[in-house]
């Protein structure tokens, strides 16, 4: 017991400098890699273009159930007024870099850490080893760099169309005037709220993209499991410690920047 | 075939060979696959690499391309000893080399001329449409550049064959490996496929070593015969060599087909009853 | 996909994510910052409470500036605002700075009452003319138990705030 204990902790801290090698390295790669053109824009047409609709319709129900819940909760006190304090400030530092991360990665990492598993499953990355191409600079670079400046967007995205949900319910369908709402919503978020939002969101782009290509490529590394069940098993993988790193993330940079 | 050709200034037996491999050592997970496996490429020659299925064939070359690390054993190519981890050397090696997988391992999610035009695109300074150019022009030669557009999954399991090869000789390689070329195929593609290789290895110039189970083909087309077996090489010499050897593992790998007469006669002799197809039931286990 | 789709397309959700940046970062995260040139001014209040780097000062009504930053004047234990305003106000330094509550209960900001003086104030100058917090609890307190007229003394309001505005 205590045995499978320790084997378990050496085990996991070794996977974890092995992620953090891998990850360091793929960057490294990219610096003054030819040719990564092609690769940048399929990045950015999977991560951002593949995942706009999930995100825009998940920030949307989570701006008018912001605006419904903070508006009944605020009317107990009289002051409707902070509506728009309450939705502005919850979607910037909070909601919207965390839920579009997590959209990110159901639509697109899963996508990713399946494709490159395959990839390793059909000696593809082992082609691409022995042609001399660094397949960390050709299949995880490119991506890692689009998660930096997509992410953000996302998480700006989610904010601006949450912003319009919060909006719609406080002030269409509920009776608040949508001039107090909006003032509010600027004379609350400050620079340092969206500051802590892109800090987020770009933390939580390069942390979900690494572990979800990490898991791809170690698809043939999955103990006792061989052929499409590893692949499936790293998919899995990927998706439940993306999920797992957002939220842990999330709560040290907030302990961190508040 | 070209052992003449030797550049003064190498010594040893690395320098008659492009391709030297000594004492090669890889187990995976306990079990011993290569047992100190030697391998000797002449320059210019085709070399088949023989033996069983599982004897560690493929292993034994993925340790010369790289993608596998021996435990054990040094590697030679033109005259230098090759490093066991990254590093220059090993860019510049595999530059040089090309590697046939035995699955093809095409890109499947790019079209065919993009499989081929990929090696250079990402390890030259070439120019976009330089690179288009050579890499339709290797498809010509092979007959697919009609098939440019199309993905690897659209082409039947010749084309997809050819288009691995393709995408290995688009870098001028000049050693390639091929990782059972002929494996699935029927005796007149396997044919082609032989004829295929000595064709262009006449054309473009390049040392090939082929892993294979195909005896007669191998004999037909090659310079050098080598078998492996249990992890070590029992044989190593030319075809001819091979035929006359008395060695009892390339006896019973030559003679295969004979075993096989000699058994049948023998398994047919012991039942008559199987001939009888109106007694069906003696067979099954009561 | 052919690849010039694929690129329009993504040329596409680029320009629209730097606009939703350029949207977040500069209307709403600054709807009230400052633009141009600026300067700080300090007031200094009894009770400064609620006050906070970011909170917005107002001249009827109108967004002039934020506040930067708010400390403890070590020497009397009164609490120094640094503003940052607008550099082409011409303010007379006896203008009256007052903490203000926009709601019942909601954020504070600062109000400036422009005075009457021909002196202007200048970059790093203080503001002396000040309005504390108003202490809703003690107010509330006094309305409760009737004792507006009897405790005044005792109850003790902020020393700057005047009398006239706290009493009904």
């Amino acid at each position: 017991m205590l045995q499978t204990l320790g084997h378990r902790t050496l085990g996991a801290v070794a996977e974890l400098g092995d992620f953090a090698l891998f990850t360091s390295r793929s960057f490294s790669a990219a610096v003054g890699a030819p040719r990564l053109g092609r690769r940048i824009v399929r990045a950015v047409y999977e991560q951002g273009v593949r995942c706009l609709p999930v995100v825009l319709i998940v920030g949307a129900f989570t701006g008018l159930v912001l605006g419904l819940q903070g508006y009944y909760v605020l009317a107990r006190f009289g002051s409707e007024g902070l509506l728009g304090t309450l939705v502005s400030l919850t979607l910037t530092r909070e909601l919207a870099p965390v839920l579009a991360a997590l959209m990110v990665v159901g639509q697109a990492g899963s996508a990713i850490a399946a494709e490159i598993g395959i990839q390793r499953n059909s000696e593809q990355i082992d082609a691409l080893e022995t042609m001399g191409v660094d397949p960390r600079r050709y299949l995880v670079s490119p991506r890692l760099l689009v998660a930096v400046v997509v992410y953000p967007m996302h998480a700006a995205f989610f904010t601006l169309i949450g912003l319009v949900g919060g909006y719609l319910s406080g002030s269409v369908l509920l009776s608040l005037e949508g001039g107090i709402y909006w003032s509010s919503v600027m004379r609350a978020v400050g620079p340092e709220d969206v500051r802590e939002c892109f800090i987020k969101a770009v933390v939580f782009g390069i942390v979900t993209m690494a572990i979800c290509c990490h898991n791809g490529f170690n698809a043939h590394r999955r103990p006792g499991l061989t052929g499409a069940r590893a692949v499936s098993a790293s998919t899995t993988r990927a998706v439940v410690l993306s999920s797992i790193a957002v939220l842990a993330t999330d709560y040290l940079i907030t302990s961190a920047l508040v | 075939m070209s052992d003449q050709v030797n550049t003064p200034g190498r010594t040893g037996a690395c320098a008659e060979a492009l391709l030297v491999a000594r004492g090669l050592r890889k187990a995976f997970s306990g079990k011993t696959v290569l047992d100190g496996a030697d391998l000797v490429v002449p320059r210019g020659a085709l070399v088949c690499v023989l033996g069983k299925s599982g004897t560690g064939k493929s292993v034994l070359l993925k340790c010369v391309a790289g993608v596998l690390r021996p435990d054990a054993g040094e590697i030679c190519f033109d005259g230098r000893t090759l490093p066991a981890g990254e590093g220059p050397e090993r860019a510049a090696f595999r530059r040089r080399c090309s590697y046939l997988f035995q699955s093809n391992a095409l890109f499947d999610s790019l079209s065919t001329l993009e499989n081929v035009m990929l090696p250079l695109e990402q390890t030259t300074t070439m120019r976009r449409r330089e690179i288009t150019e050579r890499a339709r022009a290797v498809l010509r030669v092979l007959e697919l550049d009609e098939f440019r557009e199309r993905f690897p999954s659209q082409l039947s399991g010749g084309m997809q064959k050819r288009l691995a090869l393709a995408r290995a000789l688009v870098t001028r390689p000049e050693l390639v490996l091929f990782d059972e070329p002929t494996a699935g195929l029927d005796p007149l593609r396997r044919n082609a496929v032989f004829s295929m290789i000595t064709r262009y290895q006449v054309e473009l110039g390049f040392t090939a070593v082929v892993v294979t189970h195909d005896l007669e083909e191998a004999l037909v087309a090659a310079d050098r015969v080598a078998l492996l077996d249990e992890g070590c090489m029992r044989f190593a010499g030319t075809p001819a060599e091979f035929r006359a050897s008395a060695d009892a593992s390339v006896r019973a790998f030559r003679d295969s087909v004979e075993d096989l007469r000699a058994d049948v006669a023998a398994n047919r002799a012991h039942q008559p009853s199987r001939r009888a197809p109106h007694e069906p039931l003696e067979i099954l286990p009561k | 996909m052919n690849s010039r789709k694929l690129e329009t397309v993504v040329g596409a959700f680029v320009l629209l994510g730097l606009i939703a940046f350029a949207t977040l970062a500069l209307k709403i995260g600054a709807g009230s910052f400052v633009g141009g040139d600026t300067m700080v001014v300090h007031a200094r209040f009894a009770n400064a409470a609620g006050v906070n780097p970011g909170s917005q000062v107002v001249i009827s009504g109108v967004t002039v500036g934020r506040v930067d930053a708010v400390r403890l004047n070590p020497a009397d234990f009164s609490a120094v605002v640094d503003m940052r305003l607008r550099k082409d106000l011409k303010l007379s330094t006896d203008s009256m700075v007052s903490v203000k509550t926009s709601g019942l209960i909601g954020d504070k900001f600062l109000a400036i009452r422009p005075g009457a003086d021909d002196e202007l104030i200048a970059a790093g100058d203080t503001f002396t003319e000040t309005e504390s917090t108003v202490d809703i609890e003690s107010l509330i307190s006094r309305f409760a138990f009737g004792s507006v007229q009897k405790s005044d003394e005792t109850a003790a309001p902020a020393p700057t705030s005047s009398p006239a505005k706290t009493s009904p």
